[in-house]
């Protein structure tokens, strides 16, 4: 017996988890991949094409098409100004593969950073996820 | 140069989501994930003007993205990009009517300051 809100919470907090996932390693993906590319700066598409027969930006272009899409399913249902700052924790995670996988030194302004984003994520998180007409909860859920 | 792509990013990406949550809010609430049913929303999204808008300026904003951090590093790219957070949520505000409450304010403020803090070396 969950309410209505609770599962759309527990929806919410699931989506959110799949946004953030895909978005890190999408990115680094990419980033990685950019680095074999070298310097890209053209209005044509051709030289962008070529960059996606890389395999790192293959890949990292795949994980990009799966964030679109749960990004798309979770604005579905709950708020822009709420899923924004909640998804932005994703640079947390940046900051702690950096800092426990690959060994990075982490300055004390970026633990900074990290603390206010992670202030902030909890603070947007304790707030009800959809607030407009039609979607409040218990309403159309 | 680098700044250029920055404005286009932050404009395209703010143009982008914001279109994106009209786009599924007109469609409603997505509550079945089977394969065919999400088959339906795939198509249904397809016809969506705001959805197909949202698709092409994200477009515009990925390519900008990936010549940014072609020609400067992640630690400058993601957080110059972090002008968007200040601006969709004065969008989210004023054309999706979203109750934005002193939380939900604070809390963005916090993030914004926190992105720009990770970037400094």
């Amino acid at each position: 017996m969950t309410s209505p809100l609770k599962k759309l919470q527990l929806k919410t907090r699931i989506f959110t988890a799949i946004v953030v996932l895909t978005n890190v390693l999408g990115n680094s993906f990419l980033s990685r991949g950019m680095q074999g590319v070298g310097e890209l700066l053209s209005l044509s598409p051709l030289p962008y094409i070529r960059a996606l027969f890389n395999p790192w930006v293959a890949v990292g272009v795949s994980l990009l098409i799966v964030w679109l899409l749960s990004h798309m399913a979770l604005l579905s249902w709950a708020d822009l100004s709420y899923v924004l700052p909640v998804t932005s924790i994703a640079y947390v995670l940046v900051a702690l593969v950096g800092r426990f996988l690959l060994h990075e030194h982490v300055s004390l302004t970026r633990w900074l950073g990290v603390t206010l984003i992670m202030a902030g994520v909890t603070l947007v998180g304790h707030t009800v996820p959809r607030t407009t007409g039609a979607h409040k909860p218990g309403t159309s859920v | 140069m680098k700044w250029v792509l920055v404005t286009i990013i932050v404009l395209a990406t703010s143009a982008g989501e914001v279109l994106q949550a009209l786009g599924m809010r007109h469609h409603g609430e997505i509550h079945d994930f089977r394969p065919g049913a999400l088959g339906r929303v795939l198509s249904a999204l397809a016809q969506s003007w705001h959805i197909m808008g949202s698709i092409g300026a994200m477009a515009v904003s990925f390519f900008a993205f990936m010549s940014l951090i072609s020609i400067a590093d992640l630690s400058f790219a993601v957080p110059a990009t972090a002008g968007s957070y200040i601006l969709e949520t004065i969008l989210a505000k004023y054309l999706l009517k979203e109750h934005i409450g002193w939380k939900r304010w604070s809390g963005t403020l916090l993030v914004a300051c926190g992105v720009v803090l990770l970037a400094i070396e």
